[in-house]
């Protein structure tokens, strides 16, 4: 489903992604693992094609980018730590505008269905800017699922959410990767993904250093694998 | 996944102008709730007109001949002001990547930003406008004028649309705006003054023609070349 070879991104002199390569199956859950600066940022922008790679080749469901961005774009549903979402409209309006730019069809059911998934449809008619910390993460993640997309993309969904609000966002994670979707989520929280996902990359030095499925790891040591990764 | 999603490819200009009206739907619903940008430019071009009519104490010939500066200036602060305003909103809550990642032509957030802020300032001309005539004693209800205001406006917004959505991706963009758009805006200010000039003035339309000309060229070729680049300009 995404396939990344040699890919190197440069900011001025600065190198952050230096020849990575990654692979996603279709329905996998991947978990990106690094320390803060490691680039996880960057490559989810890049795969969310909101930043053009200066090398290297990546595709996302056969579409390659930056050529065939708008098709990629159909595919993919992105959720970062900022809710994407305006304050001054309420849910179902937030719902209704991204609804109206992606292109979904019977939008009425769609939004009712999706604000129900994300437990808000009591909240449907109240501006976004009343809404807790969590009940924004939670619509916005409603409004990346809102036109169906075959891939998400998670950048740190849980910055700045307290315990239950994270507990409640993984249930949510949970539900809507258990749609047959395939997930890369970033985090450099190993207690919170070790969980959620069916795979673990580390990102180290601008390549993926380790990688690791859930079959082959044993109870209790992500840490020891994290630690390994990053010392290697 | 199942068909959720109309296919851009099957009908590219629906969904083109679909997402150029639900943009400036989105602007104008979250303004008339907040009203946050267009009381901040209605505040100010008033404060600007009020201290150019108590500071410049103009007698009635003087006056015809500076009204077209003042009104201008006034425009072009005000203008920068809603720009700013504008596109802040959308970076400050990460809105901006949502209308990035929306699966249409990039150039639609352009054209969707572009007419909500050419709306907003229209609303400000309209009502600065009779304020301008009632504290200066001059009568600006004049079709030319009001053309001339309309074409100079959407050159400006044209231009400070484009070059806002570069400023803000910077930390200073409150600064940064003013000073890359006043200089790019230069030749569509003094065209649009001396064609303002000319009609209050009540030259031949031969006269002003020229003015007017340049305008709508003005507009034509920084609209065409904001579509063209709009897209590498938002991009990282």
């Amino acid at each position: 489903m995404i396939t990344v070879k040699k890919l190197v991104k440069r900011f001025g002199l600065k190198t952050v992604l230096r020849g990575l390569d990654f692979v996603v199956q279709e329905g996998e859950f991947v978990a990106l693992l690094g320390s803060n600066g490691a680039g996880k940022t960057t490559f989810l922008r890049i795969l969310a094609s909101l930043s053009r790679p200066t090398l290297g080749e990546v595709r996302i469901a056969g579409y390659l980018l930056p050529v065939q961005a708008a098709a990629v774009r159909r595919k993919l549903g992105v959720v970062s730590h900022l809710p994407l979402l305006y304050g001054d409209l309420t849910a179902e309006e937030n719902m209704r505008f991204f609804g109206r730019i992606y292109g979904v069809a019977e939008m009425s059911q769609r939004i009712d269905e999706v604000l129900e998934l994300v437990g808000l449809t009591s909240r449907r008619h109240d501006l976004v800017r009343t809404f807790s910390r969590g009940m924004q993460q939670r619509l916005a993640i409603g409004r990346a699922i809102l036109h169906d997309p075959d891939v998400l993309l998670f950048d740190e969904p849980h910055t700045g959410l307290d315990q239950d609000a994270c507990d409640m966002l993984d249930r949510l994670l949970r539900k809507v990767a258990g749609q047959g979707r395939t997930v890369v989520m970033t985090s450099h929280d190993l207690a919170r993904v070790e969980d959620l996902a069916s795979r673990f990359d580390v990102l180290s030095r601008g390549v993926i250093s380790a990688s690791i499925g859930r079959s082959e790891l044993g109870r209790n040591n992500l840490l020891d694998f994290y630690q390994q990764a990053l010392a290697g | 996944m199942e068909n959720n999603q109309q296919s851009s490819e099957h009908k590219p200009a629906s969904n083109f102008l679909g997402a150029i009206n639900a943009i400036v739907w989105k602007d104008l619903a979250a303004e008339l709730r907040s009203r946050e940008l267009l009381s901040a430019m209605l505040v100010f071009t008033l404060l600007i007109i009020l201290i150019f009519n108590f500071a410049l104490e103009l007698d009635p010939s003087t006056r015809r001949v500076a009204t077209p500066g003042i009104l201008w200036a006034t425009f072009a602060f005000a203008g920068t002001l809603g720009l700013n305003r504008s596109m802040s909103v959308e970076k400050d809550r990460g809105c901006l990547d949502g209308l990035l990642l929306a699966p249409v032509d990039r150039s639609a957030i352009y054209f969707g930003k572009t007419i909500s802020n050419l709306v907003f300032m229209l609303i400000v001309e309209a009502v600065v406008l009779p304020v301008y005539s009632v504290l200066y004693n001059t009568n600006l209800f004049n079709p030319g004028l009001i053309v001339v205001i309309l074409l100079g406006s959407v050159g400006y917004v044209a231009v400070g649309t484009l070059l806002s959505s570069m400023a803000v991706q910077t930390r200073t963009r409150d600064v940064l705006l003013p000073i890359l758009l006043f200089p790019v805006v230069i030749p569509i200010l003094i065209a649009a003054v001396k064609a303002s000039s000319g009609f209050l003035q009540g030259l031949e339309l031969a006269e002003i023609m020229p003015y007017i000309n340049l305008l709508i060229v003005y507009d034509v070729i920084f609209t065409a070349a904001a579509y063209m680049v709009f897209d590498y300009v938002v991009e990282e």
